[in-house]
């Protein structure tokens, strides 16, 4: 089970949680595994096919649209973050 | 009992004494200027370096920490400079070399000599703290007060930047802004104050900086930057930019100028408790477009005006912005190139992510499909 990060503009989607859990054996599984637990979330972030462009996916670190991509296999206990473009300044 | 004769008589038989040919032939070598301040203001070997003698034990470690890099040590005749290369030699560098006649022989022979810019005593005094930091010293401050560096917004992450940018002495400060302050601004935006309520930003943050440091021009733009006015604003010559804008439009049309330009771009947001700062090097490093490809749609981009912030956050942000910037505008240090720094003011917590450049980056990528700047502001929200 992987530890997802919600930021604080999509903490209504998860019922304010700052952490919530998914999982899978690729990038793509675990987002739809997400959809299915918390599908206000798992559709700010995901579109059924791709991660949407104003929205980054870190997989330890490392984001998942330069790193493998979705079909990427990740951890047993990656911690992954997500991250929607923020402009305030 | 010896004397001094016969103590350096003594000194130069243990350590290597080259000439200038010998020296220059030496290939990877530092040199070391070990003259006192008035003589190495009056004149050095151009790319040597200045240790006075008295702290040469002191501070040799942090600018030649290698001792197997060869150094060339120098003084005014060769004499200091012998004293200096035994020191060395205690200390462990395996090649520590004196140079023969010094600075008096080298000058003499019509070889090249670098007449530093020097501060003024004044100077000398209001930047002291960052005189005595080895990798800033005094070439590295006039490096500052000759740096040009704008800054996208004077609001809360632009306040805390142009106070320590002006605090640490860069010479020229751009500041675009178009809005005025209003009391809402006073819980984080401390470039501004009562006195200034009402006024454009852009003036109050010039009167902020006049007062805390004279020797700073500053230059205000108060407009709303566009794609009609960037290239008029940017032709003013900055070698910096911060972004503190708190809109998508003007991030994306500072990202893609920047780019064009390879003026390296400082990012820094923040929203509610949490904040992230990167820095954006045209050629170097990914974009903004490659961490983002596009904006997202207004109900997911509320501003801190809709969404709230933490009056402190900013500070944190903005000083952590003015850090890289004082970083790129000195050439020291790693920029956070390649990588997004974020920060939860609520857990406390720093949190490092890898950018890359994206191949397919609409602006810096290997095919770009974005070659002139696009206005957003018809359909994202501010």
């Amino acid at each position: 089970m992987s530890v997802v990060r919600v930021p604080p503009v999509l903490r209504d989607e998860a019922g304010g949680a700052r952490e919530v859990e998914a999982s899978g054996q690729t990038v793509r599984e675990l987002l739809e595994d997400l959809t299915t637990r918390l599908p206000r979330l798992g559709e700010k972030v995901y579109d059924g096919a791709e991660i949407r462009p104003y929205v980054n996916v870190y997989v330890d670190g490392e984001d998942v649209r330069t790193s493998g991509g979705l079909d990427a296999p990740i951890r047993e206990d990656a911690t992954v973050v997500l991250l929607p473009a923020m402009a305030g300044g | 009992m010896a004397t001094y004769r016969e103590l350096l008589q003594r000194v130069k038989q243990e350590v290597v004494e080259v000439d200038a040919r010998e020296a220059t032939a030496l290939e990877g070598a530092v040199w070391v200027d070990v003259r006192r301040h008035d003589e190495w203001d009056e004149g050095h070997i151009p790319g040597a370096i200045h240790i006075p003698r008295g702290s040469l034990e002191s501070r040799i470690e942090s600018r030649v920490p290698d001792r197997s890099t060869p150094v060339v040590l120098y003084c005014a005749s060769g004499e200091r400079s012998a004293f200096a290369a035994k020191t060395l030699a205690e200390l462990g560098y395996e090649r520590a070399v004196s140079l023969a006649g010094g600075f008096t022989d080298w000058k003499r022979n019509g070889r090249e000599v670098q007449v530093p810019t020097t501060l003024s005593p004044e100077k000398r005094t209001r930047y002291s703290r960052h005189l005595l930091i080895p990798e800033i010293g005094e070439e590295g401050q006039i490096r500052l007060l000759e740096s040009r560096i704008l800054l996208i917004g004077a609001g809360g992450l632009g306040s805390p930047a142009s106070l320590y940018l002006a605090a640490a002495g860069v010479g020229h400060i751009g500041i675009i802004d178009a809005d005025i302050v209003d009391e809402t601004n006073l819980q984080r935006q401390i470039a501004h104050s009562l006195d200034t309520l009402g006024t454009p930003k852009v003036d109050s943050a010039k009167r902020t900086i006049e007062a805390l440091n004279p020797d700073v021009k500053v230059t205000t733009y108060r407009e709303r930057l566009t794609s009609e006015n960037i290239d008029r604003i940017l032709d003013d010559g900055w070698q910096v930019v911060v972004d503190g804008t708190d809109n998508f439009p003007t991030r994306y049309l500072v990202n893609d100028a920047c780019v064009w330009r390879g003026i390296p771009l400082v990012y820094g947001s923040i929203y509610r408790f949490e904040g992230q700062v990167s820095v954006f090097k045209a050629g170097d490093g990914p974009c903004y477009r490659c961490l983002y490809p596009a904006p997202p749609p207004p109900e997911l981009a509320p501003s801190c005006a809709e969404g709230g912030v933490l009056g402190v956050l900013p500070g944190v942000v903005g000083t952590l912005q003015t850090n890289e910037a004082l970083k790129l505008a000195l050439g020291i240090g790693e920029p956070l190139v390649g990588r997004l720094l974020l920060f939860d003011a609520l857990a406390g917590e720093f949190d490092e992510m890898r950018i890359r450049r994206n191949p397919s980056c609409p602006v810096c990528g290997e095919h770009p499909t974005i070659t002139e700047y696009v206005d957003y502001v018809e359909f994202c929200a501010r």
